[in-house]
């Protein structure tokens, strides 16, 4: 069996103290494997940005412990969770959060430029992943030149062109139509079976279901219910 | 063009785009190809907002013009105190014990000039006046002025950059050496020129270039004979002795035993003397400590202005730096963005300043209190607005630093 790419156990999140204290998260396990495409659901309020910001290595758990690629992010210094993002995550936003200033091939080059991934080799990459997502004529082109639909497509491509082991999409189809809501889940969808990697995806649409591999229902902090939809061996499991 | 572009692009920014085509200079030179995306993204947050742009580059531009003129004035009030001082050739200068500069009336008994003989490594002795006379125009108004009483026969010191008529002409009786930058101010025109000082009458007998007086009061070189009767002195007293040593005699035990045997004068070297009047001009009158003041002020109004321009561009751009954290980026690449636009932001308005610099040069050179800018000087502007503009950037990266990834989450 191979290594969850991602793994959280035991996880539960707190903010503030006193009366201000809220538990955002309680006693969360999670694992996302290679070349599965997980969808998270839930509630506004249910703790589902908190809980991709801990398997993210953005927020640290105030219990339990996250494990990426077999390295344990408990007791990390801000330097060293950024080092674990950089090297084995890449993030997809609801808002898409390119860089204004710069052109579609640069916001995507730029992820390979945080890594030291420089010159001609990081430009062919670049070009490829643009490629693979249908955007080659627009590598000039800067975001505001862009439909929504295809800002997302540069996010996803800025995303993996590092080879990340996980893809966490934050509501990744929130601000698009249904057609283009449906084209980005199908590129996720290859992300994970044909590159095979770990891909998580936060949404309220249950249009998107089709494309999952599992469905994780997030209430209240805590996860409900886990569904697997593969339908030989449905599995659901009540908490 | 690409066709991409709109007119809102800067054109900087078209350029740095251009150079991610296929086949171009980014291409084909190894150099660039490799060269990050800090600098793309910090020129283009520069440029993204002209018109704060342009109000940090003036701010820039305001301080290091004010440092840079602020500086000359120092330097050049510096050389204005020490222009005799430092055209005068000789071992040692024997001052009243009182004297603090040049200019600062001095007696001393012409008698000395036979007992400085007789000490030990003393070669020559040559005494000279100088004070404050009156100079009567052609139309009867008075002017004051400095005489420097010389005696060129035996190695006095000798008015420098003549440009008309010659030093030697003080060897006549009642001939004067004049600066042309007073012209209007003694009502001559040049060398033939007549007036009278202390009701004497005197000719311009050479004209020099560029030699002025910090007090603004114009010097006037005579022979020494005639400066006793300018400026009233009686031929029993002289205003200082030029000393030269013996070519195998130390200086300063020489100096020592001076002023060991002749007590109320001072014996100063060149340099010492140099030091004492621009510490006296500089530091005791405050007039240094108002240009340096000045410098300063320049220095905090810049590198406020700097660092709050870098601020509020950080501020617009926090969403991105957060996602540039949430990609990985250490912390280290998003100084690098920081103080890289810190440092566009330097050169430029150095340059700028540069310029304006080099015409206030110009425009003074002619003037009663000309603005030195010296090499040295510019390098260390050079150094003193980056450092400016790097330490500008620390508030900003204080911003960056405390930024969470997390708020890309939740926007």
């Amino acid at each position: 069996m191979t290594e969850p790419v991602i793994e959280a156990a035991n996880v539960s999140k707190s903010f503030g103290s006193g009366p201000a204290w809220v538990q955002a998260l309680k006693d969360i396990n999670l694992t996302l494997n290679g070349g599965e495409l997980t969808v998270l659901m839930g509630p506004s309020g249910s703790g589902k940005t908190t809980l991709l910001s801990i398997l993210g290595c953005m927020l640290a758990p105030t219990v339990g412990t996250v494990r990426v690629c077999g390295t344990t992010t408990s007791g990390a210094r801000p330097e060293q969770l950024a080092k674990i993002r950089r090297q084995h995550i890449g993030f997809v936003f609801q808002s898409y959060h390119l860089f204004s200033t710069l052109t579609v091939a640069e916001n995507v080059r730029l992820a390979l430029d945080v890594r030291g991934e420089r010159g001609l080799k990081a430009m062919a990459k670049t070009e490829e992943i643009l490629a693979s997502v249908g955007l080659t004529p627009k590598l000039a082109s800067f975001p505001r030149q862009l439909s929504g639909g295809e800002q997302q497509r540069v996010a996803i491509a800025r995303a993996i062109v590092a080879e990340p082991s996980a893809i966490l999409a934050d509501e990744p189809t929130a601000a698009l139509d249904a057609a283009n809501g449906q084209a980005t889940m199908a590129i996720l969808s290859a992300i994970a079976k044909e590159r095979g990697r770990a891909v998580l995806v936060v949404t309220h649409d249950p249009r998107l279901f089709g494309f999952a591999d599992r469905i994780v229902y997030i209430e209240d902090g805590a996860l409900r219910r886990e569904q697997s939809t593969d339908l030989s061996s449905t599995d659901a499991q009540q908490r | 063009m690409n066709a991409f572009v709109t007119p809102s692009v800067p054109a900087l920014a078209m350029r740095l785009r251009r150079l991610d085509r296929p086949g171009s200079t980014f291409q084909r030179q190894p150099g660039l190809r490799n060269m990050s995306l800090v600098f793309t993204l910090a020129m283009r947050n520069l440029f993204q907002d002209r018109l704060r742009f342009i109000a940090s580059l003036m701010g820039i531009v305001f301080s290091v013009v004010l440092v840079m003129v602020q500086m000359g004035l120092y330097f050049g009030f510096s050389g204005m105190i020490t222009t005799v001082i430092d055209h005068t050739s000789t071992d040692l200068w024997i001052v009243s014990s009182g004297t603090k500069y040049f200019e600062d009336l001095s007696l001393l008994n012409t008698g000395m000039r036979d007992r400085l003989l007789k000490i030990e490594g003393v070669s020559t002795v040559v005494p000279g006046v100088a004070g404050f006379s009156a100079w009567r125009l052609p139309d009867g108004a008075m002017t004051s002025i400095f005489i420097i009483g010389t005696d060129l026969t035996h190695g006095g010191l000798a008015p420098w950059n003549v440009v008309e008529g010659t030093a030697q002409s003080l060897a006549t009786p009642r001939t004067v050496v004049i600066d042309r930058s007073y012209y209007d101010r003694l009502g001559a025109s040049g060398v033939g020129a007549t007036a009278q000082i202390r009701g004497l009458p005197v000719t311009v007998g050479a004209v020099t270039d560029g030699i002025r007086s910090f007090t603004t009061t114009p010097y006037v070189f005579s022979d020494l004979r005639d400066a006793w009767a300018y400026t009233g002195l009686p031929a029993s007293f002289t205003s200082h002795f030029l000393v030269r040593l013996k070519p195998e005699a130390d200086i300063e035990r020489t100096r020592q035993n001076i002023v060991s045997s002749i007590s109320g004068i001072q014996a100063l070297t060149p340099d010492q003397f140099r030091e004492q009047s621009r510490s006296f001009w500089l530091f005791r009158t405050g007039a240094g400590a108002a240009l340096v003041a000045g410098a300063l002020l320049g220095v905090i109004v810049g590198t406020v202005i700097v660092a709050q321009t870098l601020y509020s561009s950080t501020k617009d751009h926090l969403y991105e730096f957060a996602t540039l954290r949430a990609m990985g980026a250490s912390n280290s690449y998003i100084y690098q963005v920081i103080i890289c636009q810190a440092l566009v932001n330097a050169i430029i308005g150095f340059a700028i300043a540069a310029l304006i610099g080099s015409a206030v040069v110009h425009f003074t050179a002619k003037s009663a209190l000309q603005v030195v800018i010296t090499p040295n000087l510019i390098v260390e502007l050079f150094v003193l607005t980056i450092v400016m503009c790097v330490v500008s950037a620390i508030t900003a990266i204080y911003r960056v630093v405390r930024v969470d990834p997390a708020i890309v989450l939740t926007r």
